[in-house]
């Protein structure tokens, strides 16, 4: 089944999705086997999705869920002790019990999945799948579909997250408060990456990955419901936000790229940009500021001007100085590079961008000549900025940036000499 | 049977790509795309990609203790994998068919650019056999 806006809006899947973390819970505390009440969880919501359309939703869905997965998990138990009977040639019936059927979901399971899932031991591939399987309540085949791999690579990836989760033998609970703080920061980041992957169009000719960016935002709004007073965790829900508000103007007719200064503000979703800004002044109302508020006010400030002319570069650029003393990030000294242009003049840009000269982080990277032929047809230079448009759209992994960059090219050898 | 169409060319077609005018540009990728609806919609269409530049190309062997040895610089002449197609057809003139209509995608002056297409039938399995 393909993740589909449409899919997503079929009341019992929102139900299924929502239901999906709570009935892991559960059924985790009651086994003890992370990855097998995984398995088993998937099991009864693929159940539901076949039965539930057909004979109506039960009258308590979390129960019905419960009790088809702890039946999965009782016949997985029953077949592994079978087999391990068999090996090890020991006679008598060791039967599984029925497990009472006393569980209730426990407020905080959702957020001790996250902190499993996103296991700083986990690859971010890895952690991304099956964040998306055990808390976001995806089936294999649509998280397949959404990343362009095979259903049989995705399993196999999810099921050796879930490997590496038993080996590393962490426990189903809350972390310490010590290492509280790091592990957050491991779960924002991989919801982070999960609305980058639906957001950039890193993959295929078609931009329909628009869902996974909704799915962050879902997984983002439930941290953010578990932490109200985090506000990191509030500033990259309202990061989301202010950024998926453009969704709609981001591409034309054609799936091409439309860069910021040249979309249509009328697209723009101004209910979404209320409610970003709103969480965002009550985070940084409340303690220190951290990296997510500051991209989220930065993504504010352009969401908030009417019309691009209109853009407080100057306020970017503090912040982006900000920004740029907490982390040291080149993507961050592009972007503040770019702002200083906006501000002081191209010139300015390019030599800020001279610092990241033999940075290896960038070597061979696109977004460096990207914003250097940027910068240096700011500064008029119309040739020299065809030919780094040339040089990114060489280096780039993405169809519709390479087409939006030989455009650029194009067009300034068009305007400079009509032709080449 | 399935046949894959490649489309190859040599650093300089790709460094003249990045030189046609914008028009141009846009025409060849309009009709790219429109190319790959057809096949959609003629229910043809198996798979398609498109290669990024080969300007990072490499060529990999194992040394004798099996770590990578890498060869990146290339004659002009080496032609490179572009992109490729792959359709489901009942028969190589139908392959050719189609590898035919995607070499005159428009070049320079909307005119043909009758690039060569390598088409090379896929190998079937177990699966195909219908066993």
């Amino acid at each position: 089944m393909a993740v589909t806006a449409q899919s997503s809006d079929v009341p019992f899947e929102h139900l299924l999705r929502e239901l999906t973390p709570q009935v892991l819970g559960i059924v985790v505390r009651r086994f003890h086997d992370f990855a097998a009440a995984e398995d088993a969880v998937q099991e009864a919501s693929i159940a539901a999705a076949i039965q539930w359309p057909r004979d109506g939703i039960p009258e308590n869905p979390r129960s019905w869920l419960t009790q088809v997965a702890f039946r999965k998990m009782a016949d997985h138990i029953r077949s592994e002790s079978a087999r391990r009977r068999r090996e090890t040639e020991v006679a008598g019936e060791t039967r599984a019990s029925e497990p009472a059927f006393d569980a209730s979901p426990q407020e905080d399971d959702t957020l001790v999945l996250l902190f499993m899932c996103c296991h700083p031991a986990l690859t971010p591939a890895s952690a991304i799948a099956l964040t998306l399987r055990a808390v976001g309540g995806l089936t294999t085949a649509e998280i397949a579909y959404a990343f362009l791999v095979p259903e049989a690579t995705m399993a196999q990836r999810i099921s050796r997250a879930k490997q590496s989760i038993k080996e590393s033998g962490i426990p189903f609970q809350l972390p310490t408060s010590q290492e509280r703080g790091q592990r957050l920061g491991s779960v924002l980041h991989v919801l982070y990456l999960i609305f980058n992957e639906g957001y950039t169009t890193s993959a295929g000719p078609r931009l329909r990955r628009a869902d996974l960016s909704r799915e962050a935002i879902r997984l983002a709004r439930t941290v953010h419901t578990l932490q109200p007073n985090d506000t990191e965790v509030a500033g990259l829900l309202a990061l989301m936000l202010l950024t998926d508000a453009r969704r709609r103007a981001r591409t034309g007719a054609n799936d091409e790229l439309i860069p910021l200064a040249q979309q249509d503000r009328g697209l723009w979703d101004r209910e979404q940009i209320t409610e970003g800004v709103a969480l965002l002044s009550a985070a940084l109302r409340k303690a220190s500021v951290g990296p997510y508020q500051l991209q989220a006010a930065i993504a504010a400030v352009h969401d908030e001007a009417a019309r691009a002319q209109d853009t407080d570069w100057p306020q970017i650029l503090a912040l982006y100085e900000l920004l740029k003393r907490m982390s040291d990030n080149p993507m961050v000294t592009l972007n503040h590079a770019i702002a200083a242009a906006m501000v002081h003049g191209a010139r300015k840009g390019l030599d800020l961008l001279d610092d990241l000269r033999g940075d290896p982080r960038l070597a061979n990277h696109h977004r460096l000549d990207a914003v250097r032929a940027h910068l240096l047809e700011m500064a008029g230079e119309s040739l020299a900025a065809a030919k780094h448009y040339r040089a990114a759209a060489g280096k780039t992994g993405n169809l519709p940036e390479r087409n939006y960059l030989l455009m650029q090219a194009a067009r300034l050898t068009t305007l400079t000499d009509s032709g080449y | 049977m399935k046949y894959i169409l490649m489309m190859n060319g040599t650093q300089a077609n790709f460094d003249s790509y990045a030189k046609w005018s914008k028009q141009d540009i846009e025409a060849n990728v309009a009709f790219m795309r429109n190319f790959r609806q057809e096949l959609h919609d003629s229910g043809v269409f198996v798979d398609t990609k498109e290669l990024a530049w080969p300007q990072e190309a490499k060529f990999v062997r194992s040394g004798a203790d099996g770590e990578p040895i890498t060869d990146g610089v290339f004659p002009e002449s080496k032609e490179f994998l572009a992109g490729y197609w792959i359709v489901d057809v009942g028969s190589a003139e139908q392959a050719y068919k189609i590898a035919a209509r995607v070499s005159a995608a428009p070049g320079p002056g909307g005119k043909p650019a009758n690039m060569p297409i390598e088409v090379r039938q896929v190998l079937g399995s177990h699966g195909d056999l219908g066993l």
